[in-house]
């Protein structure tokens, strides 16, 4: 399937993938992120649950500190 | 536009400013300047020392609550804005009513477990409120790599990769070169 990470298309393998299956595959080790589906916050809680289908538009956000 | 056709505009405004450190304290008074009409401005800190480096306070205004601190030093720039300050810890319980007639929210925190905290909360309660938040400006130079971009009302200022460190501390000009780019968003969205 293809979707877009960060404005980036990204084609990965099978029809959907779960939201931590997505960021232990991009190595994304980041423990403070926002993370959007298609315009849509995805809870902290539900990463485990929420997948990623073909076509989704993906926003992963790393927040550091500093202001 | 003329200034006085945009202070017409500002007086009526209200942005919610989320930190009164040195990208909250540079942002407010660069708002105030231009006349944006109400600032709600929450911290729960005390202006420190250690802050005089890039937040908009003086040496004598060390020990006093920086959200008061700013009231009083946006009323000696602009006495028409009205600041109501909040000596608070803001949480996802009391953003929603402190903020919720802002027109613009304003992401000026300094940890990272506190910018996801307000960003989660404000696209939460409220999806379709702009949301200015600074991400990165830890250091000194790389003018350059400082941007903004826009994720749906999200709007994101800084360089995104510099945080902090003992070595690479927030100091004031790039952490000011932030704040205003901020406010000139905020700005930018107020006058549509």
């Amino acid at each position: 399937m293809k979707i877009i990470l960060n404005n980036n298309p990204e084609i990965l393998e099978g029809n959907s993938i779960t939201v931590n299956q997505l960021l232990q595959l991009k190595n994304f080790t980041f423990k403070m992120l926002i993370i959007k589906i298609n315009g849509t916050l995805v809870q902290k809680g539900a990463y485990e649950t929420t997948a990623i289908h073909d076509g989704d538009e993906v926003l992963v956000l790393h927040l550091i500190s500093g202001g | 536009m003329t200034f006085e056709e945009i202070k017409k505009i500002l007086q009526h405004k209200i942005v919610g400013i989320a930190g009164a450190g040195g990208l909250g304290s540079n942002c407010a008074v660069a708002l105030a300047r231009v006349g944006t009409g109400t600032l709600i401005i929450a911290d729960f800190d005390v202006v420190s020392e250690s802050n005089l480096n890039r937040q908009y306070f003086f040496y004598d205004q060390i020990g006093k609550p920086k959200a008061d601190a700013l009231k009083e030093n946006i009323q000696r720039i602009n006495p028409s804005v009205k600041v109501i300050p909040h000596n608070i810890c803001l949480t996802k319980e009391n953003i929603p009513a402190l903020f919720r007639d802002c027109d613009v929210i304003v992401e000026a925190f300094d940890l990272a477990g506190q910018k996801e905290m307000l960003i989660e909360t404000v696209l939460t309660e409220f999806p379709d409120k702009p949301l200015v938040v600074g991400l990165g400006m830890a250091g000194w130079g790389n003018n350059d790599v400082i941007h903004c971009r826009k994720v749906d009302n999200m709007f994101i200022c800084g360089d995104e990769v510099s945080e902090i460190t003992p070595d690479l501390p927030p100091i004031a000009p790039r952490v000011g070169i932030v704040a205003n780019m901020q406010a000139n968003v905020v700005l930018d969205l107020l006058l549509k």
